[in-house]
């Protein structure tokens, strides 16, 4: 690369050190403390998306690492800027997604004066990130860069923000690409532990083939491991049956006959049933979620747990493991298998699962997902809609949700063959993510067809960003199931506050969708009535050189079901209505 | 209320001994980490370890507000964190406290002990090659104890920083002293 004595501007570095790292696009906005930057981008083979508010780059970086595995990269200015990009941080640090985020600062010397657009970004992004640092030197970008996207992308990945005052941009410095040994120096609190303990691991192994009613309860760690075929494997081997949670949708095809779908509060009753039954839970970069237990204390009551993790905070944070194993979840996922060959080898049989296996089937059977017909002059049936997308698609299609009821009927009634196509906001619960999350996943797939499935509250809070995919040509496809309310809080107070609607209803005409979204440069398609839902998918489907939005009138009084009210055992759940006489089988 | 002693030996607090790089913020990490996931600190002392790149931070922690075991893997996240050391809670008193280990052979040791009873500190440990040696009191005797010692080789040396209390009238401090706690309150 280049000689020691290189001179350039810390802007030039950082630009320099981002090519270096890979990085093919980034999504930002420019403005005061960053425009340093922004200059020697123009020199650039990276692509800038320019974006309308700074959480869209945020949130298009996120799609965009759901998708690649690759970190995605948003870059903004100082101030209301950088705290535009909190909730992205905070979202990507919630669901261990790859990112880096850059963003200005006032300089060095004007630093605690309450300059113009001047915030303390480390200080307000300490808890939303993995890492982050005020750069204070130029000499220091290249390794703060390496630094950043290596903290981001090993061990449990997760976003990494760098705050660049002015004056570091525009000093001077002499060019060094640090080597690997030279970043693993400057970190040397950070070894993430990657191979499990060989003791635990023969452990889980021998607890699995003796396990009676095994249930493989598999998270989102395993997509960012990178581990569906190993734990395809897995479950074969061992015919034990796969739960994904809503952040692991994918890992395991849907159509695989051992795959359970989602468990918890919106969870199928088999996959949820399946958990609380079970003699021994098989975690795997899961986390206990409080929307996979329901109450703790009456969560898997007779099951043991092996709880694989790359993170060890993770072990015993909510439920005691009987055997942890700290570690990546595809080597670990390896070493258990190669443990189960050798125990297998050496005589050891496994534990007839067949009956246990028959009662997770028949509570497939008796529980399958459902939804009434729509009555006629009604509201469309959002599941109905949703069904009709997915016939349409095939299993590359990538479905990236917002947050609320239509997530949940995406993760239900969606079929997920192939790992990574599925994008949604888990932990924080983001409304608003999926329009710029699904543009962040076009501009890392453009081969892919990407649909955004979103409520209208979702889509009021982000739509404009559709404006971005226009201009930067990054065609997506919307389905917006509007049912003219913040649906999921209304089905809460319809369920638990007596039907005392508060605050919940938006509007089923305003804003015109159609026209909101023609104006943003995109078609727009309205949908009231059943036999209009086919064709409109159709048409949205032959359109590719800009974006699509169809808009679905939905029915508001529709709810998620099957459902774990908050705070309540999973023993309890909510049936659909229709299935309710069957409850007595759930036991 | 009682009188807390941070190096006291009550059952529910345990003592951390968290060696962190020394870089701008560090603190700040590690005390926003603590509020953030409800862990509470009864004292937290900073000082920059043996190898001035790195600080020691000495963290008292309220084992009634979170597993101890949670709050180390916890504060392992942070990158800063070089490592996490869970101290036996023990006697000590308030204001400062000096430990250090020496490298002594056999004929430097008498020196060393010499040290100590000029300074009245105290001998804790005696290896073949190396001593420890704590000091207890105002931070300008510790400063000089530790410029005499320089002389020597230390191998490690951790300083806890200020802990100070209001002085305390007589009945107040009869009334401060924790029947449960073992050690000298002095």
């Amino acid at each position: 690369m280049s000689t020691a004595s290189t001179r350039m501007t810390g802007a030039q570095a950082l630009i320099k050190a981002l090519e270096m790292e890979q990085v093919d696009t980034i999504f930002g906005l420019p403005g005061g403390c960053i425009l340093p930057a922004y200059d020697p981008l123009l020199e650039s083979s990276i692509r800038h998306v320019l974006v309308r508010h700074e959480q869209g780059a945020g949130h298009m970086a996120e799609g965009y690492a759901h998708v690649t595995g690759r970190p995605g990269v948003a870059m903004v200015t100082s101030g209301p800027a950088a705290t535009n990009l909190v909730t992205p941080l905070m979202d990507a640090y919630m669901d261990s997604i790859p990112m880096v985020g850059i963003t200005g600062q006032v300089g060095t010397s004007a630093i605690g004066s309450d300059a113009f657009q001047e915030c303390d970004t480390v200080g307000i992004t300490r808890s939303c990130t993995k890492h982050n640092e005020l750069v204070m030197t130029p000499d220091d970008i290249p390794l703060a860069v390496r630094q950043a996207f290596h903290l981001a992308t090993t061990g449990r990945p997760g976003p990494v923000l760098l705050d660049l005052p002015k004056d570091v941009l525009q000093n001077e410095m002499t060019w060094h690409w640090p080597t690997d040994d030279e970043v693993a120096g400057s970190l040397p609190g950070y070894r993430p532990t990657m191979k499990g303990h060989p003791r635990m691991i023969k452990e889980a192994a021998r607890m699995i083939l003796a396990a009676e009613r095994p249930v493989l309860y598999v998270g989102g760690g395993m997509l960012k491991a990178r581990a569906a075929e190993i734990l395809r494997e897995l479950a074969e081997m061992t015919g034990i049956n796969v739960v994904t949670t809503l952040m692991a949708r994918g890992v395991f095809p849907d159509d695989h006959e051992l795959c359970l779908g989602m468990p918890g509060m919106h969870g199928t009753i088999a996959a949820t049933t399946a958990m609380q039954r079970a003699d021994l839970l098989i975690a795997l970069g899961a986390r206990f979620d409080d929307r996979i237990t329901g109450r703790l204390d009456a969560f898997a009551p007779d099951a043991k747990i092996i709880h694989v993790d790359i993170d060890p905070a993770e072990q015993g944070k909510v439920r005691r493991p009987d055997v942890p194993i700290v570690g990546d979840c595809r080597l670990v996922t390896e070493e258990i298998v190669q443990a189960i060959r050798d125990l297998t080898a050496s005589g050891i049989e496994q534990a007839d699962i067949t009956a246990w296996k028959s009662r997770v089937s028949g509570w497939q059977e008796i529980f399958p997902l459902t939804y009434d017909e729509a009555s006629p002059g009604a509201g469309l049936k959002p599941q109905y809609c949703l069904e009709e997308l997915r016939a349409a698609s095939t299993d590359e299609t990538i479905l990236v949700s917002g947050v609320g009821q239509h997530q949940m009927w995406a993760s239900l009634h969606w079929k997920f063959n192939q790992p990574y196509s599925w994008v949604n906001s888990g932990g924080l619960g983001t409304m608003g993510f999926s329009i710029p999350a699904a543009i962040g996943a076009k501009a890392g797939r453009p081969d892919a067809t990407v649909w955004a499935v979103d409520g209208d509250g979702c889509f009021q809070m982000t739509a404009q960003e559709l404006v971005t995919a226009t201009v930067e040509r990054i065609p997506v496809k919307v389905a917006l199931l509007n049912n003219s309310y913040l649906g999921m809080v209304r089905q809460w107070q319809e369920m638990f506050y007596d039907e005392r609607y508060s605050e919940v209803y938006l509007s089923t005409e305003t804003p015109d969708y159609v026209k909101w979204a023609e104006s943003m440069g995109c078609v727009g398609i309205r949908v009231e009535s059943p036999e209009e839902v086919g064709p409109a998918i159709e048409k949205a489907n032959s359109i590719n050189d800009r974006s699509v939005v169809v808009e679905f009138r939905t029915d508001s009084e529709e709810k998620v079901f099957p459902m774990v009210p908050a705070g309540v055992s999973n023993d309890e759940v909510l049936v659909h209505p229709s299935q309710e006489q069957f409850r007595a089988q759930l036991g | 209320m009682t009188a807390f002693n941070p190096h006291g030996t009550s059952l529910n607090h345990g003592i951390l001994s968290v060696l962190v790089q020394n870089r701008p913020g560090v603190l700040a990490r590690v005390a926003s980490l603590f509020a953030r996931r409800g862990y509470n600190i009864f004292s937290l002392a900073v000082a920059p370890a043996e190898d001035e790149t790195q600080s020691r931070i000495t963290i008292v922690v309220d084992l009634e507000s979170a597993p101890l075991e949670q709050m180390v893997k916890q504060l392992f996240k942070l990158v800063d964190v070089v490592k996490i050391s869970e101290l036996d809670p023990r006697r000590s008193i308030e204001r400062e406290l000096l430990l250090a280990t020496v490298r002594a052979d056999t004929g430097q040791r008498s020196e060393i002990v010499e040290l100590v009873k000029i300074f009245e500190a105290k001998i804790l440990a005696v290896g073949s090659d190396a001593v420890t040696v704590s000091l207890e009191g105002h931070p300008d005797k510790l400063d000089d104890f530790e410029e005499l010692l320089d002389s020597y080789a230390i191998v490690e040396l951790q300083r806890t920083g200020r802990v100070a209390l209001p002085k305390l009238d007589r009945a107040a401090r009869l009334r401060a002293v924790n029947p449960n706690q073992k050690g000298k309150v002095s």
